[in-house]
């Protein structure tokens, strides 16, 4: 049997749902103006669906400039940073909470005390040291800074010590060492903590913007949202091209939240960080 | 120790802990003591290091462009926090009352949260654009004549809120949610037995329970409040007339800009400052006011 709807439950599906328009209603617009032409943006009043849609505000941008580029850039970029700081903090995290050895603890805290400082207390030095190194305009300048993180290292080391020793102990017996029992048992173990910290990490450095804005000095380099701030200067006022650009620069994530979702959410949530 | 088992385990820890100790020494903890250094120190990246004691945080402190961003940054909070705070915790009840749905409904409210900052800065500023944005046409079928927004100092910040709000709703009603399941159901329906109305179970057993979620959320949407940059970047450029400048903004441009890298360090110790101390302060009231006790 199910139940009637009651006005109230009425209510907040009608509440929802008009939230739901005001949180779509901005992208189903940048799509709407990025099919427009030049004079069509500008009529009154506006048209959700463009009368005569055309595609050239796209061919604008991959002719005039390399959106390509900043596409392979930002996958290139965020996935290797991904992958070196899941299996950087795994590494880590495993050792803070396994092995024990002299000065664990004070590295451990330094670690910690890196997570109250804000990021843009270290950008100076960082850029200093990059142009010391002759890495500036670099992948590895990109890559490297976002590869390493106290807070990924904090998670999984609560993962680690919060797991049974057992499965570990009866290796150890075996003869199998630290490094060996990683690879074999933890790794594999910790795959719900790796996958949340991937997530995390992914996210972060998708979307990071001010450190590849300093770093990146050629249009080879950029990232995409260095790559649409590029764009945001270049067509101030050409909104039809601003759009497309933001269309090119939000399908990529969006289609890989529309699989994991659910995944993503949860990942976000838990680490409880923008 | 030099026994084998010994040598085993520092081999060990030199490839588990080595990669991470080396990056985290050299891309964090380095770097922060070197711009602790940095900020009594006046450099251009060029000519030699001139060592310049506190000066930085002399001139810093009565620096007009350091105390606007600093009026900015309340204003925005002001705006913002109870904006998100509010609307977050609206969202996330509405969504606990359905079962039907609130996937979906979640996952609608979470789109913005997953876009990168600069793609929607740049679909806000066609929004709030004051002759042609859909804003303020929507305003105008309401009868009112829209502001000026990014163009006029006034209400350049009130867009800008109003664009942060948007983007981070999500993301605090799905905190509040998490929040609201972790509330037994059967402590509500006591407190209806009891004869509370529905409103006296939101304000004396649902808010009071919800107030370590509420204190994550204050205290996380207060440390991103002070670093501010990407959306200001792209809608206004801290402008106009600086009414949207922000403290990131300064450390932006005083070292990229202008090249005054110590200055910009200084500036840099200034927000980590604010940040901390607001966060120690948030800490102070929260072991005063969440009593699990009862």
């Amino acid at each position: 049997m199910r139940k009637p709807l009651r006005p109230a439950d009425v209510l907040t599906y009608l509440l929802l749902a008009a939230g739901a328009v005001v949180m779509l209603l901005p992208f189903a617009w940048m799509i709407s103006t990025s099919l427009k032409s030049g004079e069509a943006i500008f009529v009154a009043p506006p048209q959700l669906i463009p009368a005569r849609p055309t595609f050239d505000n796209y061919s604008r941008i991959f002719d005039g400039i390399p959106m390509g580029t900043f596409l392979v850039n930002s996958v290139l970029v965020s996935v290797i940073s991904t992958t070196l700081m899941v299996l950087n903090c795994a590494m880590a995290g495993y050792a803070f909470a396994r092995i024990a050895f002299p000065g664990r603890q004070v590295i451990f805290y330094a670690y910690l005390a890196t997570l109250m400082i804000p990021q843009q207390v270290t950008l100076v030095p960082l850029f200093a040291l990059m142009t010391w190194l002759g890495w500036g305009n670099t992948y590895q300048a990109l890559i490297l800074p976002a590869s390493f993180g106290a807070f990924g290292t904090f998670l999984l080391r609560q993962f680690f010590m919060n797991l049974p020793r057992e499965v570990e102990e009866a290796a150890f017996i075996d003869g199998a060492g630290h490094v060996r029992i990683f690879f074999s048992i933890g790794l594999q173990l910790a795959r719900p903590a790796l996958a949340t910290l991937a997530v995390f990490a992914f996210m972060a450095s998708w979307n990071s913007f001010l450190w590849p804005l300093i770093i990146t000095s050629s249009q080879s380099m950029m990232t995409l949202p260095v790559g649409l701030s590029f764009l945001n200067g270049r067509y101030a006022t050409d909104w039809n091209v601003l759009m497309a650009g933001a269309v090119i620069g939000t399908l990529p994530i969006l289609a890989v939240y529309v699989f994991a979702q659910r995944f993503i959410i949860q990942g976000l949530a838990t680490t409880g960080l923008k | 120790m030099h026994t084998l088992e010994g040598r085993r385990k520092a081999l060990a820890i030199a490839v588990l802990l080595g990669p991470s100790l080396v990056g985290m020494s050299v891309f964090y903890i380095f770097p922060v003591i070197s711009s602790l250094a940095f900020s009594f120190t006046k450099w251009d990246l060029l000519s030699p290091i001139r060592w310049v004691g506190i000066a930085n945080y002399v001139n810093a402190v009565s620096d007009p462009a350091v105390q606007q961003a600093l009026r900015n940054t309340v204003l925005f909070i002001l705006g913002y926090l109870p904006s998100v705070v509010v609307l977050g915790l609206g969202l996330a009840l509405l969504l606990n009352r359905v079962r039907k749905g609130r996937a979906f409904f979640r996952a609608v409210y979470f789109v913005p949260v997953v876009t990168s900052w600069v793609a929607v800065s740049l679909i806000w500023k066609w929004l709030l654009n004051p002759q042609y944005g859909l804003i303020n046409y929507g305003l105008s079928l309401l009868g009112i004549a829209g502001p000026g927004w990014l163009f006029d100092p006034n209400w350049a910040m009130p867009g800008v809120i109003l664009t942060t709000v948007w983007k981070d709703i999500g993301f605090v009603a799905v905190i509040y949610l998490a929040g609201l399941q972790d509330i037994p159901e059967n402590i509500r329906e006591a407190a209806a037995l009891d004869g509370a109305g529905p409103w006296q179970v939101f304000r004396f057993v649902t808010v009071p329970l919800l107030a370590p979620t509420t204190f994550f959320v204050t205290t996380i949407s207060l440390i991103s409040s002070f670093q501010v940059f990407d959306q200001v970047f792209v809608m206004t450029g801290g402008g106009p007339v600086g009414a949207t400048t922000t403290m990131v903004q300064l450390i932006y441009k005083n070292a990229f800009s202008y090249s005054a890298m110590g200055y910009a360090s200084a500036i840099s110790w200034i927000l980590f400052a604010l940040i901390f101390s607001v966060t120690v302060i948030q800490n102070l009231i929260q072991k005063r006011w969440t009593r699990y006790d009862a």
